[in-house]
């Protein structure tokens, strides 16, 4: 959990989230998840139906990936908001990188919440997630 | 009213927590009452719809992915089936968080429908939003997670 005493607006936490997205792991994210949109795994169809170079990563898995840099930042079980927007593709062979930055620090029926913007960007720097996350703190 | 009923098991949290590559060992803890979930991790209560739409039904022959053929679609001569240029896209994922997902909570999904909207864009065409919105309660009936989905359907194939 972030301590109050700790953290100011314009605190910015980063982590590389994946190096080189493999297909393999697009295919267990279907798996897991439930969702088996053959955009993700079906290369055949992806191609020849949908008009795309290939599949493509579920906006969910880097929701997912980036969520794992959000509560490491923030600790375990502290989050009341978690959203995004996907604002580009996720491709296999991508690698990506996301910055948390916390942008207020205020109180809200006696707890102490830390507002946060959240960017996730691949290796070329195209933002690839834009979002936001309120989190509590001790 | 969606028919989803989600056992939350350990097991899933594991397979759900490796595909995200997130090691945190708060997702593998043996015992129940130690672990817990990925904040993303009700996504996969699709597994629990019994007519989830992304998913092969067993027995069923009208899967739009691949066999012989790039769509198993078969013709039904209205050209709408399987997908063609337009194509459904996630465009945004909004979760609030009321109370932790426990391993042993039965979580059942209530959908309800919320805007629409139409936006032209540069790299995709016309673009229609639908935002849709679900309620995620345990078996005793209590608040866990509100989410907000907003899907869009692009007229051709996003640029990149």
């Amino acid at each position: 959990m972030l301590k109050k005493n700790e953290i100011k607006v314009g605190d910015t936490y980063s982590e590389k989230i994946v190096e080189d997205l493999k297909r393999t792991q697009i295919v267990q994210y279907a798996g897991a998840s439930g969702d088996y949109n053959p955009l993700h795994s079906d290369d055949k169809f992806t191609k020849e139906i949908a008009g795309y170079p290939g599949v493509f990563a579920h906006g969910m898995l880097s929701m997912g990936m980036t969520g794992k840099m959000l509560t490491n930042f923030v600790g375990d079980g502290t989050l009341k908001k978690y959203g995004v927007r996907f604002t580009n593709q996720v491709w296999p062979g991508d690698s990506l990188e996301s910055t948390a930055t916390i942008v207020d620090i205020k109180e809200e029926d006696g707890e102490t919440l830390a507002e946060i913007t959240i960017e996730t960007k691949n290796q070329d720097g195209i933002t690839v997630i834009t979002g936001s996350a309120t989190a509590k703190v001790g | 009213m969606s028919k989803i009923k989600m056992p939350v098991e350990k097991s899933h949290i594991m397979m759900f927590a490796r595909s995200i590559g997130d090691a945190n060992p708060k997702y593998y803890e043996e015992k129940d009452e130690n672990i817990i979930a990925p904040p993303t991790f009700i996504q996969s209560s699709a597994q629990f719809d019994p007519d989830y739409f992304l998913r092969p039904k067993i027995g069923g022959d009208n899967w739009f992915g691949s066999g012989k053929e790039a769509t198993g679609m078969k013709s039904s001569g209205s050209g709408s089936g399987g997908g063609g240029a337009a194509m459904g896209l996630h465009a945004e994922q909004h979760y609030e968080y009321h109370q932790p997902l426990k391993v042993g909570d039965v979580i059942s999904a209530e959908v309800k429908p919320g805007k629409s909207w139409e936006k032209e864009s540069k790299r995709a065409g016309k673009l229609k939003f639908s935002e849709s919105v679900t309620e995620y309660r345990n078996q005793d009936g209590e608040l866990i997670i509100t989410a907000t989905s907003v899907g869009v359907v692009t007229e051709k194939p996003v640029e990149n």
